[in-house]
């Protein structure tokens, strides 16, 4: 839903989210690059499984929580991509037997 | 100062923890700066370090670029500073505990000022959880922070300066405005005037202002004026919004992204949770930190700057954290009271300045009354999922408060901890019970400030065998 | 000023407040629940609800068991089943020297002709907590045992009352006790009421409520810290405790870890007001990692502490006063008054109605914490 005005050229980073390659620009924040991703969202609710995206990008809503490198419930406004990074949507309630 | 200790711990990185930071370590303080985000600048200065090095600077006007000199001028003031750094609770002495790349410590100080800024007025409406609804500051974090725009000709509803602001700036940027629903209600101005003589010392910014919306105008977008209602659809994301206005127009129009906006509120988690009254702003609709002339709370060593103590902007945040900074120096010794206040008087015309125009704006954009009471279908806790026919229920048995209600409807007990529903709690209980909302009150805030795991809190335990 | 006229005035709008109106109104009582603030405010809105017979004091065992029967038909006790579900409490050795202890206490209840504590092995461990660390090698377990969600036992409780025609006061604070004729008359701010019978069932504060009546009972405080986390996928069943920590680990219906056992934070009883200490509840949060490796990386959504009063001996404060004519004590339940809540209730209406009861409730007298002060 939304889209980069610039290429990033050097400052490609390449993150993995939910095990597919992404092009990131080092720096951003992993809420930013979900959202320029077809799916637009990044969790389902632990409640009704409602799906949510990010919606204030400043840490107060903790609506764009995801799993980040294995961590589970990781607010990814105040997360920067880092290369390699693998990003998961969570689905519901997290599931610690996974 | 050790690496647990310094006389003075900052939070926020913002135009008040950056002022205040500057302030103290040229009295001769050791301070420690935390914050939660990578870069200092707070909100107003996102990314300010990333971008100041591209042409996106200027298009992002003029109070942005003033984050330049200021964001050198912290790195350069000698204060231990720490990015990301996540402040999850606050005990009595000081003790502050920290978690930063996933491992958790606690530090200590003599002196707290909490820089922690604003947030967003919530704003529920049906429909305000579809993914595409966002709020306008949080798109505006996307155009600094990641060069991002709305893929589609957005439309954005609320009031407020920022709405013109960030439409000023997407259009400069080459993003499209589908449409702007106005929600300022009918005959705002006129109840705004009043408070305009005292105003006019700030002439630049209404010019400003004014002229946004004629550049906005221009553009040739529709502007939809007094906007009191608003209901957005989608099959598991935003794809159309219902709009209603005071006079009963109505409008269904197809939409993937909405940005809302109806004001900014007082980050008040923190001061909360270390027990400093507070009292309620009628003119901010929100609750603030009672402080004296300095930014001290209610509990002493403990100040709050910035728009953390009420809504004033950036040129209000940084006398406010001078103002702070300089009584802390004075209470630990390091500077005479007299030269604090020889130090002090500056600051506070610099203050008195930035809040001439406060009273306006602030009558100009009030919010509409329905953004305390949306519809019974409405989501008001987002985390938990309560509606606020649920709660308008409960609150009519008996006479319960918003810890009450908390405890029986689950509302504010997810993970954002209230931060999305507490304001229309109150608003709902004052309501219901036919009470004024100051009294109502707030919830009570549980530590932590910040959802911790149980491994960084138990990682603490082999740290610190014996305190 | 008019003055409320009732049989029985409970001071203490906590579960057993409640449960205590609850059955005197059901004996015929006209009662009125006086609370400072609101029903459930401390002790009964911050417990980790563990309806647990497993361990009990000796002395408490009797009234436990039958606790524990009513939890069993709550439903039809207070017309909600509050949440309750019976799947266990299990007290974990994680090592073999903790062993002989639960192979005593298990020996000892069979003594006493009790059955309810049972000895399981490393296997029956696995199955019955699959997420439990290997290095655990046995417990003790209570089948029937479980919890209940403490904010719809206090809805519960509340609504039975007020169909019953409890009258319950919030925001009423006892400040004064007068003997008038043979009623007391209590001041709470600008309202009075008077009863031939009072029932002191103020928690913390209880002492200081007994002191207006001229009992001097020895009280300590606990404030006991929880932490309940974001919502999980199922991960366990029963409620687990450990051999030598304290720790009390369950997850409750919504999916929320619900972590306590006895770590205490700070009480402060003139400001009704507690706060948490990080640094001893990492103790608890390094148990729960030790314990269930898995919920390492879960997030912790609040924690909190109760205030509530704490005996010497750890056992509850049941029975009259012996100096001032129609108050009853309830009180002293130190950290683990939840599940008697419903028999507590039964008793004290039966020592209100009928002057006695059939229950054993000796070793509970106030009797006990008051010798030393009137020697003293």
């Amino acid at each position: 839903m939304f889209r980069k005005l610039h290429d990033p050229g050097p400052a490609t980073v390449t993150v993995h989210i939910d095990g597919r390659p992404v092009r990131a620009e080092a720096g951003e924040s992993v809420a930013a690059v979900l959202l320029r991703q077809p799916e637009g969202w990044n969790r389902t609710t632990p409640v009704s499984e409602s799906r949510r995206a990010p919606y204030c990008m400043m840490g107060v809503c903790f609506e764009c929580l995801v799993e980040v490198d294995g961590q589970g419930s990781v607010q990814s406004c105040l997360t920067p991509v880092r290369d390699g990074m693998s990003v998961t949507r969570q689905q519901g309630r997290r599931s610690l037997s996974a | 100062m050790s690496d647990h200790h310094t006389d003075l711990l900052i939070v926020g990185a913002g135009p008040a923890g950056m002022a205040a930071a500057v302030t103290a370590r040229r009295h001769g303080l050791s301070v420690r700066v935390v914050d939660d985000q990578s870069a200092p600048g707070g909100q107003i200065w996102r990314a300010i370090e990333t971008v100041a090095a591209t042409p996106r600077l200027a298009r992002l006007g003029e109070a942005y670029r003033a984050g330049v000199d200021r964001a050198a001028a912290f790195r350069a003031c000698g204060a231990l500073y720490e990015p990301q750094s996540q402040l999850w609770q606050i005990e009595p002495g000081f003790r502050a505990f920290l978690t930063r790349d996933g491992r958790a410590r606690s530090v200590t100080a003599e002196a707290i000022i909490l820089a922690t800024g604003a947030q967003e007025r919530p704003v529920p409406f049906p429909g305000w959880t579809l993914p595409g609804v966002l709020t306008v500051g949080a798109a505006q974090i996307l155009l600094k922070t990641a060069d991002s725009v709305p893929d589609k000709p957005v439309w954005i509803a609320g009031c407020g300066p920022l709405p013109l602001l960030y439409m000023t700036q997407l259009l400069a940027a080459g993003g499209r405005i589908a449409g702007f629903l106005d929600t300022t209600p009918r005959g705002r101005v006129g109840a705004a005037l009043r408070h305009l003589p005292q105003g006019l010392g700030r002439f630049g910014d209404l010019v400003k202002g004014l002229s946004w919306s004629l550049a906005l105008k221009r553009a040739g977008f529709p502007i939809i004026r007094h906007v009191a209602e608003l209901r957005a659809e989608g099959d598991g994301r935003l794809e159309s919004l219902h709009y209603r206005t005071q006079d009963g127009r109505e409008g269904d129009v197809a939409a993937e992204v909405l940005l809302v906006h109806e004001g900014v509120v007082p980050n008040i988690h923190a001061p909360l949770a270390l027990g400093c009254a507070v009292k309620w702003d009628a003119g901010q609709h929100c609750q603030v930190p009672a402080l004296d002339r300095w930014g001290e709370t209610s509990q002493a060593n403990v100040f709050v700057a910035g728009d953390g103590a009420g809504i004033g902007g950036a040129e209000a945040a940084e006398p406010r954290g001078r103002l702070a900074a300089l009584r802390v120096a004075t209470k630990l010794g390091k500077l005479r009271d007299d030269a604090a206040e020889a130090a002090a008087r500056p600051e506070r015309a610099t203050l008195s300045r930035a809040l001439a125009l406060r009273p306006f704006l602030d009558a100009l954009y009030a919010p509409r009354p329905q953004v305390f009471a949306p519809a019974d279908e409405t989501l008001v806790c987002r985390c938990e999922e309560v509606t606020a026919g649920e709660l308008r229920t409960r609150a009519a048995q008996g006479r319960p408060g918003p810890n009450q209600l908390k405890a029986f409807t689950r509302a504010g007990m997810g993970p954002c901890q209230g931060r999305q529903c507490g304001y229309t709690m109150a608003h709902i209980v004052a309501a219901v019970q036919n009470r004024p909302v100051e009294e109502v009150g707030f919830y009570r805030i549980r530590p932590p400030l910040k959802p911790v795991t149980l491994g960084e809190l138990a990682s603490l335990d082999e740290q610190e065998p014996a305190a | 000023m008019s003055i409320e006229a009732f049989d029985v005035a409970v001071v203490g709008g906590g579960l057993h407040g409640l449960s205590a109106a609850l059955h005197l109104a059901r004996a015929g009582r006209r009662v009125v629940v006086i609370e400072r603030r609101w029903t459930g405010r401390h002790a009964s809105g911050a417990t980790a609800a563990g309806v647990r017979t497993l361990n009990r004091d000796i002395a408490e065992v009797p009234i436990s068991l039958e606790a524990m029967a009513m939890w069993h038909r709550i439903a039809e006790i207070v017309g909600d089943d509050c949440g309750f579900h019976a799947r266990g409490q299990v007290n974990v050795a994680e090592r073999d020297e903790h062993m002989p202890a639960l192979l005593q206490r298990e020996a000892k209840m069979r003594a006493l002709g009790h059955s309810h504590e049972e000895l399981v092995d490393a296997k029956e461990l696995r199955r019955l907590v699959p997420a439990l660390s290997p290095h655990c090698v046995g417990a003790l377990v209570a089948r029937r045992d479980g919890a209940a969600d403490p904010h719809r036992t206090i809805l519960a409780f509340r609504r039975a009352c007020e169909a019953e025609g409890v009258v319950i006061a919030e925001g009423c604070g006892v400040e004064a006790v007068d003997r008038q004729g043979p009623d007391w008359l209590l001041a709470c701010g600008d309202r009075r009421f008077r009863a031939p019978v009072v029932v002191n069932a103020a928690g913390a504060w209880a002492a200081r409520l007994a002191a207006l009546f001229g009992d001097d009972i020895a009280l300590g405080v606990r404030a006991s810290m929880m932490i309940v986390t974001e919502r999980l996928a199922p991960l366990l069943d029963p409620v687990v405790s450990v051999v030598g920590r304290a720790l009390s680990f369950k997850q409750s219906d919504q999916g929320t870890l619900v972590i306590g056992g006895g770590l205490q934070g700070a009480a402060d009883l003139d400001r009704e007001s507690s706060t948490v200490n990080f640094s001893e509840l990492a103790k608890g949060a390094r148990a729960s990692s030790d314990l269930f490796p898995a919920v390492h990386g879960v997030r912790i959504a609040r924690c909190w502490t109760g205030i509530e009063a704490q005996t010497r001996d750890r056992l509850p404060v049941i029975g009259a006063s012996p100096n001032a004519p129609g108050l009853f004590h309830a009180f002293g339940f130190s950290g683990h008054g939840f599940q008697l809540v419903p028999v507590v209730g039964s008793i004290l209406a039966e020592l209100v109605v009928e002057g006695h009861t059939r229950r054993e409730i000796a070793a509970f007298a106030p009797q006990r914490l008051m010798q030393e002060r009137a020697a003293a």
